[in-house]
């Protein structure tokens, strides 16, 4: 009976003896506590050695510090606006939210096109095909080796060179490109099309449910029940029935050119344009690179593998090499999303009214520079931040699960 | 009774060695596999084909066959570039280059002192070839960048040495590019060192937890808005009196961005490192500091030198971003020689010029790095 109370394993866990803290250098923890008081305390100085001077400075320069700038009305005319938005009408904090959702325009539409042309050209210097390796090789090494700010430069000179609207080139026979910017049919709005769009969101959880359902049958029966073709048929059928059902409108508004210019349609303006573009094809070059060691980081034996147990290519690749190669994408993948939407700043340098462009405009009309420059990195370390967390968090999702 | 068979065999003479097959080797078999290997792959290189010989032969037509590769000077300035003009849009107007190359190389340095950032873009270029020979990775280069950038400073500057007084404000074009990275990496590096070191510190969390801060805070910001701090906030905190050129400004900001940059780097190699050596060290009886000079930085570093040398391709190309705050740089310079009145409508040569020389820089960073990388793998695989 006493051998089993005399089981180790039984026994709590035995720790090493706490000392007692000794006021000597030969104490490691004593010596770790007096060196981070010190540095602490060189930090602390600077800092409250700064803010005294900067206080002395604010008021020797009769500026008043807060935030109370945002509530007065701004003058500054903003070209591109989502929301509506009046110069002289609207306040400082409506200006910095069109900047910030200008950002996020860019921003959101550049990660998706970069992520697909990166995919594309990170495929294709995989290609058996000589010519097709080596010219995106070349794509892939030229576009890193150049600064981002000198293309973008580059590409609003070239949208800029574009001739003027009355002789605008024409793609097909309503997309206009000219000096004013990229004019394309518009559809008109109505509320058939807002339900067919209620109506998508359903289908997406539809299809994710009909997944899940499908995915559990196969674990306990063993067959497979067709996912694709419901999910693809749910996606575009029922956002089609609706909107039939609710009389299928569909009419464009046209660009059209009246005089010197065009009315009607929408715009991409030279300045989005040229940012967009330039960031895109940016960073679709890193994009390229880390597909492409993704890619080759799954080792052929597991193409064989699956060979081996009978899938075919398709179901090969979807199965078995990409969550694998996925695995080494996110977190580089991560990084180039964060570069592109904090390099969607130096739209500063061609117009384009982002947050950095709108924040520099306040800042120097009102003269609140620390809390323009305040504004400007709490945006974007939120939306670093979102990013980290988003990916982060799919990055768990699809991690290996250790057994 | 296998030893006859041997024996004929040894003696017997060697047959005469066949040509492969026809279609296994040579150009049109090469082309077979690599270019027309199926349907699609023949598609493929048919359509990059065409739309290759296209672009080449419009590209050559323009930048070669139709430019103007210098004009006459007239006596109005603004008729300077009438040949040019005449075809403009069919040919490229070298021109302007041969009229803007020195501003767009060295600003407004005064013109016949311009042998000295000349001869500071050389030592530039020597320094970056001198780091790049591991014969010269041990102490002795700490000392030689250490001189040559106080050789440059003293070019730059000058007043002494019989050589006149430049003020900063008259600095401009790549010598601006080549100090704001390099100087910047300079300072930065030691920085880099020791927010690593104390990120990857367990016994002291509030050193960490600076280390982090300051390396999360930085990352998650654009460079803009540090160079606009730099710009606009840095005079506010200074005391009276104090005010510190927009060019030192620009390169604290450049210095703390790459601080961040360089330590995460740097604490990568650190984490590369095996637990053993630390162990090793310790079990020796090593101090923090002995630990840390003498056994971790030399390994730990060794082996981020390609990242590392990818990262400083980065700032390098980062730099052109001050021109955002107005300071002349090579990118700036080149804007501003293309606001020229005699030479307007003439950027596209201007821009391509720009990027063929941050091309060759980073290029030639890009390709070493990754020589580099080839030459480890192939030490640690050995």
């Amino acid at each position: 009976m006493s051998g089993t109370a005399a089981d180790p394993r039984l026994l709590p866990t035995r720790q090493a003896p706490r000392r007692r803290l000794q006021l000597s250098w030969s104490d490691p923890r004593f010596r770790n506590i007096v060196w981070q008081l010190l540095v602490l305390a060189i930090v602390l100085g600077i800092l409250w050695y700064l803010v005294s001077t900067t206080r002395h400075n604010l008021a020797a320069r009769n500026i008043a510090t807060g935030f109370g700038f945002l509530d007065s009305t701004s003058g500054i005319p903003i070209g591109e606006t989502l929301i509506p938005y009046t110069s002289g009408a609207s306040t400082y904090a409506r200006a910095l939210l069109e900047g910030i959702l200008n950002t996020l325009k860019v921003a959101v539409v550049g990660v998706i096109l970069a992520t697909i042309l990166g995919t594309l050209i990170g495929v294709g210097r995989l290609s058996p095909n000589w010519l097709l390796a080596r010219l995106t090789a070349i794509y892939v090494e030229v576009l890193r080796d150049i600064p981002v700010l000198l293309q973008l430069l580059f590409w609003y000179v070239l949208l800029q060179g574009l001739p003027a609207p009355r002789q605008s080139l024409r793609l097909g026979s309503a997309v206009f490109l000219s000096n004013r910017g990229i004019k394309v049919p518009l559809l008109n709005w109505e509320t058939a099309h807002s339900l067919a769009l209620l109506a998508f969101a359903v289908a997406i959880v539809l299809s994710v449910l009909w997944a899940r359902h499908a995915h559990r049958r196969q674990d306990t029966t063993g067959e497979a029940p067709p996912v694709l073709p419901v999910v693809l048929g749910l996606l575009i059928g029922l956002p089609v029935i609706v909107w039939a059902v609710f009389g299928a409108p569909l009419t464009f508004d046209m660009p059209a050119l009246h005089g010197f210019n065009f009315t009607g349609g929408g715009t991409i303006t030279p300045e989005y344009g040229a940012l967009l573009i330039g960031l895109v094809i940016y960073t679709s070059a890193y994009i390229a690179e880390i597909v492409r060691s993704g890619i080759q980081a799954v080792p052929t034996g597991q193409w064989e593998a699956a060979q081996a147990l009978g899938l075919h290519r398709g179901r090969t690749l979807r199965l078995v090499v990409l969550p694998q190669a996925l695995r080494v994408i996110i977190p580089p993948m991560t990084s180039q999303y964060l570069n592109l939407t904090k390099n969607s700043s130096l739209a500063v340098a061609i117009g384009y009214q982002d947050i950095v462009s709108i924040a520099g405009t306040i800042l120097n009309q009102t003269g609140q520079a620390i809390e323009g420059i305040a504004i400007i990195m709490a945006v974007y370390l939120t939306i670093s931040l979102s990013i980290s967390l988003f990916m982060n968090w799919y990055n768990a999702h699809i991690a290996l699960v250790g057994r | 009774m296998s030893t006859t068979s041997e024996v004929a065999l040894a003696t017997a003479p060697l047959p005469a060695r066949e040509r492969p097959p026809a279609g296994v080797v040579g150009p049109v078999a090469w082309g077979r596999h690599n270019l027309f290997g199926s349907i699609g792959s023949s598609v493929v290189t048919i359509v990059l084909g065409v739309l290759i010989f296209y672009f080449f032969w419009r590209f050559l037509s323009w930048g070669l066959i139709h430019a103007v590769w210098s004009v006459p000077v007239a006596a109005n300035p603004l008729e300077t570039a009438i040949p040019c003009r005449q075809v403009q849009g069919v040919g490229a107007c070298w021109a302007v280059i041969g009229d803007k190359w020195r501003f767009i190389l060295f600003g407004r340095y005064p013109y016949d002192m311009q042998w000295r950032p000349g001869l500071c873009v050389l030592l530039f270029i020597g320094l970056y070839v001198i780091s790049a020979m591991r014969r010269f990775w041990r102490k002795e280069l700490l000392y030689i960048w250490i001189a040559t950038l106080v050789v440059i400073a003293v070019l730059m500057w000058g007043g002494v040495l019989g050589m006149e007084y430049v003020a900063q404000d008259q600095w401009g074009g790549l010598p601006i590019t080549l100090i704001l990275s390099t100087f910047g990496l300079a300072f930065a590096f030691p920085l880099a060192v020791l927010v690593a070191l104390g990120r990857r510190s367990t016994q002291l969390p509030a050193v960490k937890f600076l280390c982090v801060g300051y390396v999360e805070l930085i990352r998650g910001v654009p460079l803009i808005s540090l160079l606009f701090m730099a710009s606009v906030m840095f005079p506010l905190f200074m005391p009276e009196g104090l005010n510190p050129d927009k060019l030192l400004r620009a390169q604290v900001a450049i210095i703390l961005f790459a601080g961040a940059y360089l330590a995460e780097v740097i604490r990568g190699g650190l984490q590369a490192l095996p637990k053993g050596q630390y162990e090793a060290a310790d079990a020796l009886g090593l101090s923090y500091g002995q630990k840390t000079a003498k056994i971790i930085l030399p390994q730990a570093l060794r082996l981020v030198i390609p990242p590392l040398v990818n990262t400083f391709m980065g700032f390098f190309q980062d730099t052109s971003l001050v021109l955002i705050i107005g300071i002349l740089d090579l990118l700036t310079a080149g804007k501003t020689a293309m606001a020229d009145p005699t030479w307007t409508g003439f950027s596209t040569e201007i821009y391509i010029v720009l990027a063929v020389i941050y091309f060759v820089f980073c290029y030639a960073m890009s390709s070493y790095s990754r020589g580099l990388e080839r030459q480890f793998r192939r030490a640690h695989n050995r």
